[in-house]
């Protein structure tokens, strides 16, 4: 029992870690370069885009999806590890 | 054929198809009424998601607002899409792993009573109903454009149709439906903006057609050029104004997400995947759909606005031929005005039209000069600009009836999503679950039925005097949400100590912060009349405008459940120990039967 336990904590603690990762990530893309760096970033163009603009209106919804499925992914492997996957 | 005939046929086609499909699929169970059986796989849901999740607002509404606030906008691209990282990583595999059918079952369970329950279908009942008034108006603003009369008649054809849609299907119905939506509603947006983007730069994928150069040869960047033509009318720089502040904006696109991952109509939509693998890459699939839309959405809206500026604005700014001829106005004008949401007003008298920010003073006085009286198109409306923008371009007329068709199907499907919501919570969680435990099944269907069709009158008659644009309305429904349903959802998760009087107490405070800000701002119910404390300004909390207040009531949802969660008891053992449950994937079981 105490050692299913301690699988099961060890388990949550791994994915709050991809977790935070993922959500760092996600930060940074829509409200720091979005918002927060965007006078910064505009200086700086590609193309006809201001990067802070192309940020908040393209970008950060490219890596949205991105770091949905990599998560996903992550998950899945850690599902696998400590065999807490479905069937 | 005519345009007229066309629109009807392109509409009338894919209402028969809707219809067909929804009789296919009717719900026989109550439990395929409300989640549609478990069948429904990954990709299939992700599209019957992004369709439930598109809505008016977003079809109809916001790359209109977008055209008008430039980078401003932007709050509504990254806080629609954003919110599915929080639901995929914070709440859809566990909210699939408890499996029940909806989400104030969830959070009476967890919390352990009714009256946890019971304030959760609160909530929920008031940030839904915002919702689908934010629909209405989008519906009414289709249905005026697409039979040709005003506002208010469209509206009240369009509550028909929304109500035998919605309580004959149920989710098994929709379900399919909505899946039929998405194709309708993505392949009428992403044509015409396709072509336009082709007329304008030459680069036919609109995404990067935003961020090429001018077809005219000039050599011209397009948002370049989009800048330097509403600064010399008096608008702020499209590429770079702002929404109100920094700190705004913040505040906006992070209650949009928050509220994203709180609403019920999308949270729901987890509940019907096989597995909890499946609720996780599902909100992936579904942001990839909408992702197509809302990356189009800011090429249509500056486009549009470029388009729209160069048809009103024909010569140089302030030279006496410069401006077009009310009397040369292009059909598309004309048909809107019929609906009232276009209006000209010939100030000056010279039978030209100025359209330029008579709100900028030093505009102003160059306007005095060039023997302007003021911005003369004194009402365009931004929910109409998406549908007129193939008109404004000139596009061939089956392009501009598949518009009309996708906006209708945008607005039907998260009305009828949202209605659902609505009728199962005041149905299944407030009548079966509390008050009348013994309801049959069939008066349980029924009941539903009838409270879709109460919260249909309701959201009709505030439709009639909306509060604002469809976006903007529909933007503090996700306030509400983002205040209320999310931060008990979360705790409910990722914290085995949260007790029933933590979470209470935190929703019921942050969704009443919210709801005292907004009413004061809005007036209570939305009745402009019914506004209070107006001495202390409108924004007076650091700027922040009740359209994006969410983020400050999640915050005290947050800390007030925390601070009571400290001085009362913990929750029994057999609620952490189903916590604990929650968080692993195996032994998910299939849905719940009744």
């Amino acid at each position: 029992m105490s050692d299913s336990n301690t699988q099961a904590s060890a388990y949550w603690k791994e994915n709050l870690s991809i977790i935070v990762k993922i959500m760092v990530v996600w930060f940074i893309v829509s409200f720091g370069f979005g918002i927060l760096l965007v006078d910064q970033l505009n200086a700086i163009t590609i193309g006809g885009y201001k990067l802070g603009f192309w940020f908040a209106q393209q970008g950060s919804i490219y890596v949205f999806v991105v770091l949905i499925f990599y998560y996903a992914k992550k998950i899945e492997q850690l599902d696998e590890k400590y065999d807490v996957h479905e069937d | 054929m005519d345009l007229q005939t066309l629109t009807y046929t392109v509409v009338g086609a894919t209402f028969l198809l809707y219809i067909g499909i929804a009789i296919w699929a009717r719900a026989g169970t109550t439990g395929e009424f409300y989640v549609a059986g478990k069948g429904i796989g990954p990709i299939q849901n992700g599209m019957a998601t992004a369709a439930d999740w598109m809505s008016a607002a977003s079809f109809i509404s916001m790359a209109g607002l977008i055209a008008y606030m430039g980078y401003g906008g932007s709050v509504f691209l990254m806080g629609w899409t954003g919110g599915y990282v929080l639901l995929a990583l914070l709440l859809a595999p566990y909210l699939r792993k408890f499996g029940k059918f909806t989400v104030p079952e969830f959070i009476g369970d967890r919390y352990y009573g009714n009256s946890a329950r019971i304030v959760a279908v609160i909530c929920l009942i008031i940030a839904s109903t915002t919702y689908v008034i934010g629909q209405m108006k989008g519906v009414g603003v289709a249905f005026s454009r697409f039979l040709e009369t005003d506002y208010d008649t469209g509206l009240y054809i369009g509550m028909t149709i929304v109500f035998i849609y919605a309580v004959l299907g149920g989710m098994k119905g929709i379900t399919y439906t909505q899946i039929a939506q998405y194709c309708v509603l993505i392949f009428a947006y992403t044509v015409p903006a396709v072509f336009i983007s082709l007329q304008l730069t030459g680069n036919p994928i609109p995404q990067l057609g935003l961020g090429s150069a001018m077809a005219d040869g000039s050599g011209t960047f397009m948002l370049d050029k989009l800048d330097l033509v509403i600064q010399d009318l008096g608008f702020g720089e499209y590429s770079e104004a702002k929404r109100l502040s920094t700190l705004n904006m913040f505040a906006y696109t992070m209650s949009l997400m928050v509220g994203t991952a709180g609403l019920p109509h999308v949270i729901i939509r987890f509940f019907t995947v096989p597995k909890v693998r499946d609720a996780r890459t599902s909100a992936g699939w579904a942001l990839i759909f909408i992702a197509i839309l809302y990356t189009t959405a800011p090429a249509v809206g500056a486009m549009a606005r470029l388009n729209l500026m160069e048809t009103i604005q024909v010569g140089e700014v302030g030279s006496p031929e410069g401006n077009l001829l009310y009397e040369e106005r292009p059909q598309w004008f004309k048909n809107w005005e019929q609906t009232g949401l276009l209006k000209f007003e010939d100030k000056n008298g010279d039978g030209r039209i100025q359209h330029y920010n008579d709100k900028n003073p030093e505009m102003a006085a160059k306007a005095a000069e060039f023997g302007w009286a003021g911005d003369e198109m004194v009402k365009v409306d931004r929910d109409i600009i998406v549908l007129a923008n193939p008109e404004i371009a000139n596009l061939p007329n089956w392009v501009i009836a598949l518009v009309v068709a996708g906006g209708l199907a945008a607005a039907l499907s998260t009305a009828a999503g949202l209605l659902l919501a609505i009728a199962s919570s005041i149905s299944h969680d407030l009548l079966k679950g509390i008050l009348m435990p013994d309801i049959s099944e069939k008066n349980e269907l029924m009941a539903s039925r009838v409270a879709m069709a109460g919260a249909i009158a309701v959201a009709g008659y505030l439709g009639l005097n909306p509060p604002g644009f469809a976006a903007g309305t529909v933007a503090l429904a996700f306030g509400l949400a983002a205040s209320s349903i999310f931060p008990a959802l979360m705790m409910g998760i990722f914290s085995t100590k949260m007790n029933k009087e933590g979470a209470i107490a935190g929703m019921i405070a942050g969704i009443s912060v919210t709801l005292f800000y907004v009413f004061q701002h809005k007036g209570i119910f939305f009745i402009p009349e019914w506004s209070y404390l107006e001495s202390w300004g409108s924004n007076w909390f650091f700027g922040i405008e009740p359209n994006a207040f969410g983020f400050v009531g999640a915050i005290v949802n947050f800390v007030v459940a925390f601070a009571v969660d400290k001085v009362t008891d913990e929750p029994p053992q057999h609620i952490q120990q189903l916590v604990l449950d929650v968080r692993t994937p195996r032994g998910a079981a299939d849905a719940v039967d009744h």
